[in-house]
């Protein structure tokens, strides 16, 4: 789907702002020392203050902090030196201080930005408006029991970033571009694992139409936390469309939290305007601001390690891949560091072939991760230097690293196990391709006249070698003596 | 029954370090006294039994050679402080029944040093009251009684109105306070005694039930400087749980007691004679004031030109705060929760839970201060409340920045009027008049002490207040009792155990 819609009446434009909820990888809470590990049986990881009790105080955890600064040194934003932590006060049985402590009016990061990465090897520069840091609250789960909700607060205090995007964004396929290139810097940062499924990174989308051509923005709905790539442009385009058919019959986009519905593809509305909150937002009394000082952001900056983009433009630059290919392979900094080791001295290319060609389709296919591959990188290496060393073809390779794949073995022990080293040695080669010519005079001067004939004599000769004679070698003397 | 219970702290330190008698026997006096006059309500929960184990194990441990700074000494404890083990109420309802599984860091720094717990004390409802009589537990009465009306029951002042009143009666040797805006020295004036509010993060506010973050601060009550200085030198000190306790050293309180004021400059601002005041407190601020003179110290008038609105300014900041606060007591995890409604076998919402909850379980005041709190923070007014409460109480911290380039120490009075009624208590706005002499320095974070100076018409105490600077409290207990001396106050209060 495009950046508009065709309506009845005319083009409309889609206007996206996203906030995404990223939770900082931390050992301990933003405000306490109870752990952040997942998975955990209900209500284990609670400090006194996570369930509030009467006189806790809450802490800074330094670590979160490190993260905030780091993941906004990751966007190129500004770091603000002086934050303040507020309270945004709400009553819910899962926020057990009944309020959340959040960064409203001086948050942490200010403007950012990032690039999207489009098809057609496009690229475009989204602002990013601010980060701050906030708590997670706890868990309600209702549908243990009929008539009593349960509550978990193992995630209530845990670090999260909420990144909030300016209004940049256009359409679905942007939305969720953007989401899988922020995705891609935090975890290239370590500031966030980016695990979606387990709510590690969710977002509040933001989306309104406007009639093309126009600069005003239409009013927005919010679609509240979306967890996955693929449902953020469902979302989009199902609220865009909704939006539109709303405004040509007549009607008026209330401003208005709603949900994604997966199963049902659609979003609907989540609360209703007499429960809408004051937050009544004012400085935590029990923080002090908090001060960086530049050394603390330096330090920071000095440690940040290579990021996708940069990864992307090196890749291009020193081991001339396409734009594309060097994109595939920097989205995970898994994958640009399995294809580093790969490349490492050899056929740059030919590695990324490799990499993004049979070892993603095998591991696509088994279902397995690039961390748990069978085929370790230096081995890919071993089997590339097979290749171009001329030791096998790449039609052998392929059915060399079938079964690498399948044993783990290197690929030198399986050439030797099965005798798969190619025939280059060209008197070898010469000895068969003659014998062949003089066996077959009528082929000879067929192929003369038509030399795509000429492949009938590779096979031939690839049939007296047993499939072992170097297809290049074999090439060049049957052009040289069929001329 | 002995009268141990009247020595003061430095007197029972002494006595205990000499063998005169033992802890056990000093907290027998106590815990008579206690019983004696139990009428006056000061306690919430009295911990006798737990109180003599601490005695006796203090003794054994003097015994066994340690000398620790309230070794054996008998405590009461304002029931804001969590204490484990032992029920915290807050004096409220919603808080009935919840016993901490922690200990608060300054009632823990002070069982470090050997102090002995009596129990609980009574205060107003989330310490928001100046009378002591917003508690859940019911009314604390002031020791005194006024020679006019001599049947009357008095309050204590609050909302550390039974630590003034057990502290006062000689229940206990001294008691810990919590000042938000006044909450140590008015009852201490009222009731005769000295009262401490330390420099806002001297305490550690860690396992303190909070009413206002920014405001609360804890400290000693007791009846002499010296005893405030001792308790002070236990309880203060920086807590990494609390990340507005300051990092600066606990020095010796007491060690520049009996310096005299000569060659000091105390300050006398003239925004503090308002308009109403009882003539016998301006007198015996005057008093006061020449006495110091006398002693060698230079008076100066001084000028704290936004005092008029820091009253103002407090009843918006606080209440903000502690509608935040109090947020968390919603009767899911402690304490108090409303039943169903009669006939349903559950609430039919969780708000409704709340809501009943919440207001079956709050008194009136704090329900009031809720919703004043809820006001001001609220969208759209904000800024004209909140916002600008928070520029007023930069102008008063200015002010007395200024004022201590010119002075070393501030003299007022502490309260506009001696004790009341219980039963001719003023109402809303004019209650809140109580404070307007604390409020100042709690809005600037200063240290603020009170010491008796004298009495009334009707034989009732009264007290002046004495404001230093920001950590400086070794040099303003100096002055105070200097203060102190001068005016040699022995008079004590008639339902004295």
């Amino acid at each position: 789907m495009a950046q508009t819609i065709k309506g009845q009446t005319g083009e409309w434009e889609i206007v996206i702002g996203m906030e995404v909820h990223a939770q900082v990888l931390s050992e301990s809470k933003l405000f306490s020392g109870a752990s952040t590990t997942f998975g955990k049986a209900p209500n284990h990881n609670v400090a006194l203050v996570d369930a509030a009790l009467p006189g806790m105080l809450p802490v800074l955890n330094e670590e979160c902090v490190r993260q905030a600064v780091r993941s906004g040194l990751g966007i190129k934003a500004a770091i603000n030196l002086y934050s303040v932590f507020d309270r945004k006060n709400y009553f819910y049985a899962d926020l057990p201080q009944g309020y959340q402590i959040s960064q409203l009016y001086h948050p942490i990061v200010g403007e950012g930005e990032l690039t999207i990465d489009l098809e057609e090897g496009e690229s475009r520069v989204i602002g990013i408006e601010r980060i701050h840091l906030e708590q997670d609250a706890g868990k309600s789960i209702h549908d243990q029991d009929p008539h009593r909700s349960f509550i978990d607060l193992n995630r209530t205090g845990v670090a999260l970033m909420e990144i909030v995007s300016k209004p940049d964004l256009r359409g679905g396929d942007e939305a969720s571009a953007y989401m899988t290139k922020l995705r891609s810097i935090l975890r290239y940062l370590g500031t966030c694992d980016g695990n979606m499924e387990q709510g590690s990174m969710r977002a509040d989308v933001n989306v309104s139409v406007r009639p093309m051509g126009s600069t005003e923005l239409g009013t927005r709905t919010e679609t509240k936390n979306v967890n996955s790539v693929r449902f953020i442009r469902q979302a989009v385009e199902y609220e865009a469309r909704r939006q539109v058919e709303l405004l040509e019959s007549g009607g008026k986009v209330v401003q208005e939290t709603r949900l994604y519905d997966p199963t049902k593809g659609e979003t609907r509305s989540m609360r209703s305007k007499e429960e809408a909150h004051d937050y009544r937002y004012f400085p935590d009394p029990d923080l002090l601001p908090l001060q960086l000082n530049q050394d603390f952001v330096d330090a920071i900056a000095a440690d940040l390690p290579e990021l996708p983009d940069e990864k992307r433009a090196r890749f291009e630059a020193d081991y001339g891949l396409s734009n594309y290919d060097a994109g595939v392979l920097v989205a995970e900094k898994e994958t640009g560091d399995f294809f580093e080791t790969v490349a490492k001295g050899r056929d740059a290319k030919l590695a990324a072939n490799w990499v993004m060609g049979e070892l993603f389709g095998a591991l696509n296919k088994a279902g397995v991760e690039l961390a748990n591959s069978p085929v370790s990188a230096d081995a890919l290496g071993g089997l590339i230097e097979a290749i171009a060393s001329d030791t096998i073809s790449g039609r052998t390779a392929k059915d060399v690293f079938a079964i690498m794949f399948e044993t783990g073995k290197s690929a030198d022990a399986i050439i030797d196990e099965q005798g798969l080293k190619q025939i280059s040695d060209e008197g070898a080669i010469e000895t068969a391709l003659d014998e062949i010519i003089a066996a077959n005079p009528a082929q000879v001067e067929k192929a003369k006249e038509n030399p795509k004939l000429k492949g009938w004599f590779v096979g031939q000769v690839m049939k007296a070698t047993g499939g072992q004679a170097n297809p290049g070698v074999v090439n060049k003397l049957i052009n040289q003596k069929l001329g | 029954m002995s009268e141990l219970n009247r020595l003061t702290i430095a007197q029972a330190r002494k006595g205990m370090a000499e063998g005169a008698f033992s802890s056990v026997e000093l907290t027998q006096s106590c815990v008579d006294a206690m019983e004696a006059r139990a009428d006056l309500g000061a306690f919430i929960t009295p911990t006798p039994e737990a109180a003599l184990e601490a005695a006796a194990e203090a003794d054994r441990k003097r015994a066994a050679g340690d000398e620790g700074a309230l070794l054996g000494i008998p405590l009461g404890i304002k029931d804001l402080f969590c204490t484990e083990g032992v029920q915290t109420t807050a004096a409220s309802r919603i808080l009935e029944g919840f016993k901490p599984t922690y200990e608060s860091t300054v009632t823990r720094n002070l069982l470090r040093d050997g102090a002995v717990f009596l129990g609980k004390l009574n205060l107003d409802e989330f310490a928001m009251g100046s009378s002591n009589t917003t508690s859940y537990y019911g009314n604390v009465v002031n020791p005194w009684q006024s020679s006019d009306k001599p049947n009357m029951q008095l309050v204590p002042g609050g909302s550390s109105g039974g630590s003034a009143s057990a502290v006062a009666a000689r229940l206990c040797l001294g008691a810990t306070g919590t000042d938000t805006g006044g909450s140590i020295r008015q009852p201490a004036a009222f009731c005769g005694i000295t009262g401490l509010k330390p420099t806002y993060g001297r305490c550690s506010r860690w396992g303190v039930v909070a009413f206002a973050s920014s405001l609360d601060q804890a400290g000693p009550m007791a009846r002499s400087v010296e005893d405030c200085g001792l308790m002070l030198g236990s309880m203060a000190g920086y807590d990494p749980m609390d990340t507005t306790s300051v990092d600066t050293p606990v020095p010796d309180y007491t060690a520049e007691l009996g310096a005299g004021v000569k060659g000091l400059k105390i300050g006398i601002p003239q925004e503090y004679r308002v308009d109403g005041m009882p003539e016998e407190i301006e007198k015996l601020w005057m008093e006061t004031a020449e006495r110091l003179r006398a002693e060698g110290a230079e008076i100066v008038e001084i000028s704290l030109p936004h005092t008029h609105a820091a009253l103002p300014a407090y009843y918006i900041v606080a209440p903000a705060e502690a509608s935040s606060n109090l947020a968390r007591y919603d009767g899911v995890r402690y304490g108090f929760r409303s039943d169903a409604p009669e006939g349903l076998p559950e609430f039919s919402s969780l708000e409704e839970m709340y809501a009943t909850t919440r207001g079956e379980g709050f008194g009136p005041e704090v329900q009031r201060r809720i919703m004043i709190g809820a006001y001001v923070l609220s969208a759209g007014f904000y800024d004209a409340y909140y916002n600008k409460a928070r520029r007023v109480r930069t102008l008063i911290a200015q002010d007395f920045s200024r004022a201590f380039e010119q002075v070393d120490a501030i003299l007022t009075p502490t309260t506009p009027s001696p004790a009341f009624g219980i039963t001719e208590e003023p109402t809303g706005v004019e209650m809140y008049m109580n404070d307007v002499f604390t409020v100042p320095a709690s809005m600037a974070g200063i240290p603020g002490i009170s010491v008796p100076v004298g009495m009334s018409k009707d034989g009732l105490p009264l007290g002046v207040q004495l404001l230093g600077k920001p950590f400086e409290e070794v040099g303003l207990l100096r002055v105070a009792q200097a203060v102190e001396t001068a005016a040699d106050f022995t008079a004590a209060p008639q339902l004295m155990a």
